[in-house]
């Protein structure tokens, strides 16, 4: 009987002690949502969530500060990631109004400055000193960090085209439906 | 032949008699002929002719490009008049980059590749190579292109080419004709294509309700010891790629994974025509059997089409339209795409075009589920369609998923079978097409961070150099200012 006290204490004690180590070395860092959530977001800092750059943007969400259909340039990809990760009901409408855009250089109004090139967060307008600029479509965005930047407003901000490839069929109405 | 069960199905009407008995017929050429660069699985081809090029049946007028992708070839000589944006024979109407050819009515052809004369000498890659020239693609309706399929042997220990001879939607009756009428063409085709595949044995399945063909068939393969026609029970969807493998060989083919996985390649016998004519001719696929049927359409018939035909002009072919047509179909009723307008092209997957009446569309109000569990029983790839389009409608398109959305093969038995007339198949095309979508954004937003995170760094190790050389430069004033003669030492 001793034996099986004895044991059961012995496992008690040491899967305490392990509990007890864990909890001081293993501990969840406080930022660690924060820190989480900053890595969900492009990292671009376009700040067209109306916060000074990602961090303090993953920062507000992390306490339920701002909403998670901010991000202009995650789009709905974004928009649903932290509505999973933090739990709450996106309202995605607004997003699927805005739809996603990609910048565009108006060749006859580009002067060549190379500041959007400069100012782009993924590289992706191509240009030299006095050359038109390019935007490469597929790489691009949509942090319009480049549009505020240009001088002579040559750059847009524009709809992506509706291609065949992206399309799909749309969701069957289901006004007259009652519930199955 | 043993032949293995599939799992449910339906039993349409199947309404081919309009067209079964019908020869085919060529289609006058037309003026103008409209060719999408894109008319397969892949990336569209690009344009390698410019406006006003003569040009002469079978040239090449877009190159394919990529891994996955066709060539298209001009179906008739003649001018090419625009390269421009028009509208696609796709559901949502939205426009393709198309070239317009201006028909000459010469009908001379452009210098072909020569025929490959003992195909059975030919390594693989030459077969393939010249079926991946020819623009082949699957003419089944899939679209996807042929020569890719051909490649699998390399990837994959085959035993069987089994060739689709089913053809188990409503109304169309193209292959069935083809079958009939060219039946050694398909038999030799198959036969290339088999010994591309390095497949020992070739499996030509038909469905029952198509005797004739079965007939021809069987004697048009007769003389040869490796292939074997078999009919299949009539039971839609026995066509798919997948049930076709397991109704012959008893082999279910797993979630995800290709026929090949089980040792078999599908190809329709429509493609296996068009691989008879390029290998043997060098002709390109510029033209295909269309079924024109449907009850508005005044004549029904099996046409042979020159690929770039408007919808249209074929249908007047077909002595236009008797009754009000309620839908056009591009394709079959079951899997079949509603046409946007008739101005559209026949492209190379074009099956059918239907004019249906109100009686056939048969159009009617959904009502609410009775869980009555019929398109569970009838569901061919065993899932459970009331469940899925309910989490659908709830937007948990990941709980869809879960319960098997992307194995749905968009067959539309379960819309068929539904007794409250549920669009439980819009439903599936639509959340596939969703989580499609969805997945596409988390690449595209994968893409931006990596690109983000290289930029950063890049900027970061140009400023660390800027200081490593300000300090250099700092060290160096510093040592002058101590000890100016040692630069002069040194030089």
């Amino acid at each position: 009987m001793w034996l099986d006290v004895g044991s059961l204490a012995a496992i008690g004690g040491v899967l305490g002690g392990m509990l007890g180590v864990a909890s001081r070395y293993l501990a969840v860092e406080a930022d660690e949502a924060e820190a989480e959530i900053q890595a969900m977001l492009p990292g671009s800092n376009c700040a067209q969530c109306g916060f000074v750059g990602c961090s303090q943007y993953a920062a507000a969400l992390a306490k339920h500060e701002a909403g998670v259909t901010l991000c202009a340039p995650g789009g709905r990809a974004v928009a649903e990631a932290l509505a999973k990760k933090l739990g709450v009901h996106a309202d995605l409408s607004d997003h699927e109004d805005v739809g996603p855009k990609v910048a565009f250089v108006n060749e006859e109004l580009c002067i060549g400055c190379l500041r959007c090139a400069q100012e782009c967060s993924t590289d992706a307008i191509v240009g030299a000193n006095k050359q038109v600029h390019t935007v490469i479509a597929d790489v691009c965005h949509a942090c319009a960090k480049c549009f505020k930047v240009c001088p002579t407003e040559a750059i847009e901000m524009r709809p992506v085209p509706k291609t065949i490839g992206a399309w799909h069929w749309a969701k069957p109405a289901t006004g007259q439906q009652p519930q199955h | 032949m043993k032949l293995f069960p599939i799992r449910g199905g339906i039993h349409p009407d199947y309404r081919k008699e309009a067209t079964s008995e019908k020869a085919i017929v060529a289609l006058p050429l037309p003026a103008r002929l409209y060719l999408p660069v894109q008319q397969h699985m892949g990336a569209p081809a690009s344009v390698v002719v410019e406006v006003g090029a003569q040009v002469k049946k079978g040239q090449l007028l877009a190159r394919g490009q990529g891994a996955v992708s066709a060539p298209v070839h001009a179906p008739a000589s003649g001018t090419v008049i625009a390269i421009g944006e028009m509208t696609a024979p796709h559901p949502s109407g939205l426009p393709q980059l198309t070239i317009t050819l201006e028909t000459n009515g010469k009908d001379e052809w452009a210098e072909l590749p020569a025929p490959i004369a003992d195909p059975f000498a030919a390594t693989p890659a030459q077969i393939k190579e010249r079926v991946a020239a020819s623009g082949i693609v699957g003419m089944g309706g899939a679209t996807f292109p042929s020569a890719v399929k051909l490649g699998l042997g390399g990837q994959y220990k085959l035993e069987i080419l089994l060739l689709n001879g089913a053809e188990c939607e409503p109304y169309l009756t193209c292959d069935d004709r083809v079958m009939r009428e060219y039946a050694d063409e398909v038999v030799d085709g198959a036969r290339i294509m088999a010994h591309a595949l390095g497949a020992p044995k070739i499996v030509i399945a038909i469905e029952e309700n198509k005797p004739q063909a079965l007939e021809i068939m069987t004697k048009a393969a007769s003389a040869f010891a490796n292939i074997e026609v078999g009919g299949v029970p009539v039971q839609y969807p026995m066509g798919a790629e997948r049930h076709l493998t397991q109704a012959i060989t008893g082999r279910e083919t797993p979630a995800r994974k290709l026929t090949a996985d089980v040792g078999v390649v599908v190809h329709n016998v429509a493609t296996a025509r068009a691989v008879h004519n390029a290998v043997r001719f060098g002709r390109p696929l510029t033209s295909r059997v269309v079924t024109v049927s449907g009850g508005a359409i005044a004549e029904p018939k099996n046409v042979e089409v020159p690929v770039g035909t408007k919808v249209s002009e074929l249908i007047a072919f077909c002595g236009g339209l008797a009754k009000e047509a309620k839908r056009f179909v591009n394709g079959g009723p079951m899997m079949g795409q509603p046409l946007p307008s008739l101005d559209v092209p026949v492209v190379k997957g074009t099956s059918g075009i239907l004019a249906l009446t109100a009686g056939e569309a048969n159009e009617h109000a959904t009502q609410p589920c009775i869980r009555c569990g019929t398109c569970v029983t009838i569901c061919p790839c065993g899932l459970v369609p009331v469940q899925m389009a309910a989490f659908i409608r709830h937007d948990k398109l990941d709980k869809a998923s879960e319960l098997g959305l992307m194995d749905c093969v968009s067959c539309g038995s379960c819309s068929y079978i539904c007794p409250s007339g549920l669009p439980l198949v819009h439903y599936f095309n639509y959340a596939k097409g969703a989580l499609n979508a969805a997945d596409r954004d988390r690449r595209k937003q994968e893409q931006t961070k990596a690109l983000v995170e290289a930029r950063a760094a890049r900027l970061e190790r140009q400023a660390e150099a800027k200081r490593q050389a300000a300090l250099a430069a700092a060290a160096a004033r510093k040592a002058q200012s101590e000890n100016p003669d040692a630069n002069k030492a040194n030089a």
